[in-house]
């Protein structure tokens, strides 16, 4: 890995965690187990071919998307790429309907028809995975848009890769966003590869977070593979959505310990396995569980039920998806359009 | 009844449904203080407010994209682009955002939007503004497509596609806007997926929409004097397409020319054959013919361009020889 | 051994038959060449003979009707020989093929084994009254038809192949069949009588209209002239030749001996011919992918007959003296009046004339009969004001107007090969030459 430039900003140490919250902290702990051993899972079955197409895993990223949501209120809206499963985990929606949507169950979250990138909840305003790289920016602006016209305090925050933010749509969307002071948060998940070309290999700036003074708007280099870190920086952001209408791009570090998908290798070309192993010395479950322990939050008993509640879960998630029926051949012809539209016909 | 321009008629549609619909609002370039760069939604800033007359930077990726966004939040945008030309910038967000939400999320998120603005070609503005895309946008599950040809329709048409739940591609006439007709008032819808007889004939069946009903029209007239009647559909909405009133009348005539605008190969004109051939193929008394634009880019000459579009004389050649006449 | 008797191809072109009467009846006798029948062609009434000897058993066509080639229309067969596996088995539509003339390999209810006297080829079979058709494959054609006219003609009961094509290609359209009206109810038709030339002129009611079905000829005239204007590129030459010299000659050898009478078309003939060898690039023929050109001259002489019109051939012309095409061209069209023509008789020709003078027309454009490539449409021979050294003399003249396919013949061509034709007849002297 280049090393960052001299000037490249480092990011914010996460506030010491409040006492009170300690069954907070723990469910936090536990949703990014939840994702690692569901990702672990996901890849086992992708390798016995019950999950199909391109499969995205969330390993190493985990601390960004249960950080963010654990800053974020129910009514909150959130969209994300294609490498969703965290999120979506993170977000509540149950190991059951993701891993059938993964297996293109009629029981998953999108009735089988969206899989592993196109994962949605609306009664959790989970608004999607959104599968071309940048595409889903301006659709968070929207949706920021249609907080502000409603005159609602909500944010609206997406999850986007580093390698998006080179492409016009990042920069069309942050572009109103800061114009019409919209109530989002962009969420950049910079875990330094896209696919296999390097952050710098493809921006003229090393950090992100610059990117935001073309449009005047706040930003901030969250650590990634603190939990804490993420949170706090997420309520920062929200706040300043919900109170001042405005929106903010945060540059979240992190790494992504397997390949860019399924089919993809973990080190090759792009990057070494030395690298890969640096990384994984940091692993962010690792991590916030030793904090835990080290302020007397953790012990092995509650780690060890943690891990076999985790398993279990996920172990049923797998069997559900594999149990439950495909979907009808006649949804194939459904949902194409909603009908009958009100008013017309 | 009043008679408006089309560009009024759409206007008047505009101003009734965002009147009706606190959630509807329209965004796009130049659409409040410049009034609209062709003034279709002259005088709605005004009477509406910035909130719901959003002049936009020039992002059509950006602003389509803004609009199935809050779309995805329950509102009911209305995207205007300052012409399909510009659209193409905006085609993901069109195509893979706006089309397949509802699908890919198994039913979850409606995607009641409507894109709009002019399209085909106007006069001499060369070959990147002077393209007809419904084409394009037929081809894809999911959207509707429209393709107003008179001031009536125009409104009766953006109202519905204004309440209706699925992304629509609205595509309107540059050359329609100064167009004159009776436009009822108030609650006109006409229910998309309906065609209309643009003029009653039994001889041949001409099929066109948009621009080239006008040119269909015109085209009869001429045949008129030589004693053939032509009857000319305008389906007014391309998907979804009435393909039982293009049948009926085809039935009754066993001739059809197909007029469009667009280029000839994987046009409209080739979906609407396809229907024709399947399901009316023992009323056929001769090959469906296709009037289309030429199939090259558009030259900016005046003269080039005239032979690149369909005109009556075409029509009316097309028509004589599915009579098997001249 | 039974044998199916089913309606020949008994000229080119004939794609059906009338017919006109039994010259058999059931029961009777019959011996091989025997004519069975009476049939009217496309063209000419020609004889249905009897391949085999036998008794007629079973007569399935009333006179009148009309039935494809192919049709099966009678049994030979012996005196009590069972015929119900004929008549009813899969073979009683058997396909043209079938036909006596085709040869015997197509009797397919018949075990080979069961006929050994037909295991070689009957070795002295008599020819049949017409020779055998030139074109490889009479049977019916592929009709091209728009979808509407193929479901118009099976809600009338029309065959589709009976109907004049006037489309592109000759594609019969919605306006061909309810042109053609209804079909005959062919199987079940009631014995005509014997043909009566009254019957083939319309008689027009007082009021309203009077609907007579097509003869045989009267379809093909429509149909081949129809193919032709259509598909046909025509382009129309117009020349006034002064014919006083061709007078004074025709009148001078009448005058000597009445054998030496020859008609102005005669001339016409001659003429024609020697022009078409002075000009090979009219006596010619286009063949979609290439053009023909003969080496022979054949001149069509077009001869009205009572309900049509027929063009017998005389072969050669250019190397025939005038009295020799005089009396061919007389015994032609004798023979045509009286449907006696043999298709060697009417086919093949090279290139036409048509002559309407005797009707005292001026002048007219002819349909060329394709694959000809040219026509000449000959007007009346008539005295006509002609300035001569800018005075105003009466001069016996006539116009012909030559009809050319412009895919094989260009203006200039064709005009060139009319210039000869005017100096042959202005000056007869020339055919000497």
């Amino acid at each position: 890995m280049t090393p960052p430039p001299e000037t490249a900003t480092q990011p914010a140490k996460a506030a010491p965690p409040a006492h009170g919250e300690a069954d907070a902290l723990r469910r936090m702990l536990r949703d990014m187990l939840l994702i690692r051993r569901f990702e672990e899972k996901a890849g086992e079955a992708y390798a016995l071919g019950k999950i199909g197409g391109f499969c995205h895993l969330y390993i190493g990223q985990e601390a960004v998307a249960v950080g963010t949501m654990a800053a974020l209120r129910p009514d909150d809206y959130i969209l994300t790429s294609y490498r969703e499963h965290g999120q979506a985990l993170a977000r509540g929606i149950s190991a059951r309907a993701v891993m059938a949507e993964l297996f293109g169950k009629a029981t998953g979250s999108s009735a089988g028809k969206g899989g592993s990138m196109h994962i949605f909840d609306t009664s959790l305003n989970f608004l999607g995975g959104h599968a071309i790289v940048g595409g889903h920016i301006p659709l968070v602006t929207g949706v920021a848009f249609a907080i502000k016209y409603r005159e609602g305090d909500q944010v609206a925050v997406g999850f986007f890769g580093e390698a998006a933010v080179n492409n016009g749509a990042f920069h069309e969307a942050l572009n109103m966003a800061a114009l019409w002071r919209l109530p989002a948060v962009y969420v950049c998940e910079n875990n330094r590869y896209g696919m296999g070309t390097a952050l710098e290999r493809a921006s003229a700036i090393y950090d992100v977070a610059q990117r935001a003074c073309s449009y005047d708007m706040p930003a901030e280099v969250v650590d990634g593979m603190d939990v804490l870190a993420v949170r706090d920086a997420v309520a920062r952001a929200a706040e300043r959505g919900r109170l001042r209408s405005t929106p903010t791009l945060l540059e979240v570090r992190t790494y992504r310990f397997m390949g860019h998908s399924m089919s993809d290798p973990i080190h090759g070309h792009y990057r070494t396995k030395e690298e890969v192993e640096d990384a994984k010395a940091k692993d962010p479950i690792h991590a916030f569980a030793a904090r835990l322990r080290a302020d007397g939050l953790l012990d092995d008993d509650r780690w060890q039920t943690m891990e076999a509640e985790v398993a279990d879960e996920v172990d049923d998630a797998v069997r559900f998806a594999d149990e439950s029926p495909e979907p009808a051949p006649e949804t194939l012809l459904a949902d194409v359009y909603r009908e009958p539209a009100e008013g017309a016909r | 009844m009043a008679v408006l321009t089309y560009r009024d008629a759409l206007n008047q549609a505009l101003r009734e449904e965002m009147a009706r619909d606190r959630n509807v609002f329209l965004m796009g370039e130049e659409v409040g203080v410049y009034q609209g760069a062709y003034k279709v939604s002259r005088g709605l800033l005004e009477e509406f407010g910035p909130m719901r007359v959003v002049d936009t930077p020039i992002t059509e990726l950006g602003f389509a994209g803004v609009g199935v966004g809050a779309a995805m939040a329950g509102l009911r945008p209305v995207i205007e682009f300052m012409t399909w030309n510009f659209a193409l910038l905006a085609l993901d967000q069109i195509v893979n955002s706006a089309a397949k939400m509802l699908y890919m999320s198994g039913g979850q998120v409606p995607m009641p939007i409507v894109f709009r603005g002019p399209g085909g070609a106007a006069l001499m503005l060369a070959a990147q503004h002077s393209q007809s895309f419904e084409a394009w946008y037929a081809h894809v599950p999911g959207l509707k497509v429209v393709t107003p040809a008179t001031p009536a329709d125009a409104k009766g048409l953006l109202k519905s596609a204004i309440r209706d739940d699925n992304p629509v591609v609205f595509i309107e006439g540059e050359m329609l806007y100064n167009t004159k007709g009776e436009v009822p008032e108030g609650e006109h819808l006409i229910p998309l997926g309906v065609a209309d007889i643009k003029r009653p004939g039994r001889d041949v069946t001409i099929v066109a929409h948009a621009k080239m009903v006008a040119v269909a029209l015109k085209a009869a007239e001429e045949l008129a004097a030589d004693g053939i009647e032509a009857e000319v559909v305008d389906p007014r909405t391309i998907r979804p397409l009435d393909l039982p009133a293009i049948l009926a009348s085809v039935r009754k005539t066993n001739r059809c020319v197909i007029v469009e605008e667009g280029w000839p190969f994987a046009g409209i004109g080739a979906a609407v054959v396809d229907g024709i051939q399947r399901e009316a193929f023992d009323d056929l008394d001769a090959p469906v013919l296709r009037v289309t634009g030429a199939d090259v880019p558009m030259p900016y000459n005046r003269q080039l361009e005239k032979l690149a579009k369909p005109d009556p004389a075409k029509v009316v050649a097309a028509v004589k020889r599915v009579l098997y006449v001249g | 051994m039974a044998t199916k008797i089913v309606m020949e191809a008994l000229s080119p072109t004939m794609e059906e038959g009338r017919l006109v009467s039994w010259k058999k009846h059931e029961g009777d006798a019959v011996k091989t060449g025997e004519t069975l029948a009476e049939v009217e062609t496309d063209k000419a009434v020609m004889e249905l003979v009897a391949r085999e000897d036998g008794v007629l058993r079973k007569v399935l066509l009333a006179e009148g009707a009309t039935v494809p080639v192919g049709a099966l229309v009678a049994i030979v067969g012996g005196a009590d020989e069972d015929l119900a596996g004929l008549l009813g088995g899969p073979a009683a539509t058997a396909p043209p093929q079938g036909s006596g003339v085709r040869g015997q390999g197509a009797r397919p209810a018949i075990p080979a084994a069961a006929r050994p006297a037909e295991a070689a080829p009957a070795p002295a079979r008599p020819e049949s009254a017409t020779p055998q058709p030139l074109t490889p494959d009479p049977q019916p054609l592929r009709v091209r038809s728009s979808p509407l006219a193929r479901r118009l003609a099976a809600e009338r009961g029309l065959d589709l192949r009976l109907v004049p094509g006037t489309g592109p290609a000759g594609r019969v359209i919605k306006r061909d069949v309810e042109a053609a009206g209804t079909a005959p109810a062919r199987a079940a038709a009631p014995a005509l009588p014997t043909r009566a030339p009254t019957a083939l002129v319309p008689q027009a009611p007082a009021g309203g209209f009077r609907d007579v079905p097509l003869t045989t000829m009267r379809k093909t005239i429509a149909r081949r002239l129809g193919e032709s204007l259509g598909p046909v590129p025509h382009f129309f030459l117009t020349s006034e030749i002064e014919m006083e010299r061709a007078w004074e000659a025709r009148a001078h050898l009448a005058g000597r001996d009445e054998a030496y009478r020859v008609s102005f078309n005669d001339l016409i003939v001659k003429a024609v011919a020697l022009a078409l060898r002075q000009h090979p690039a009219v006596n010619a023929s286009f063949l979609e992918d290439r053009i023909r050109y003969y080496g022979d001259v054949h001149v069509g002489v077009a001869v009205a007959v009572e309900d049509g019109l027929i063009t017998p051939v005389i072969r050669h012309a250019d190397r025939k003296g005038l009295l020799e095409i005089a009396a061919e061209a007389k015994g032609l069209a004798e023979r045509a009046r009286a449907r006696k023509l043999v298709p060697d008789e009417y086919t093949g020709a090279t290139f036409s004339v048509s002559n309407l003078g005797m009707y005292d027309i001026d002048d007219f454009t002819a349909v060329i009969n394709p694959p000809e490539a040219g026509i000449l449409a000959v007007g009346r021979i008539a005295q006509r004001p002609v300035i001569v050294d800018g005075a105003v003399v009466p001069r016996r003249t006539m116009r012909v107007t030559m009809s050319c396919d412009h895919r094989v013949v260009d203006g200039a061509t064709g005009a060139k090969f009319l210039q000869t034709v005017k100096l042959m007849l202005e000056n007869p002297l020339a055919m000497l030459l």
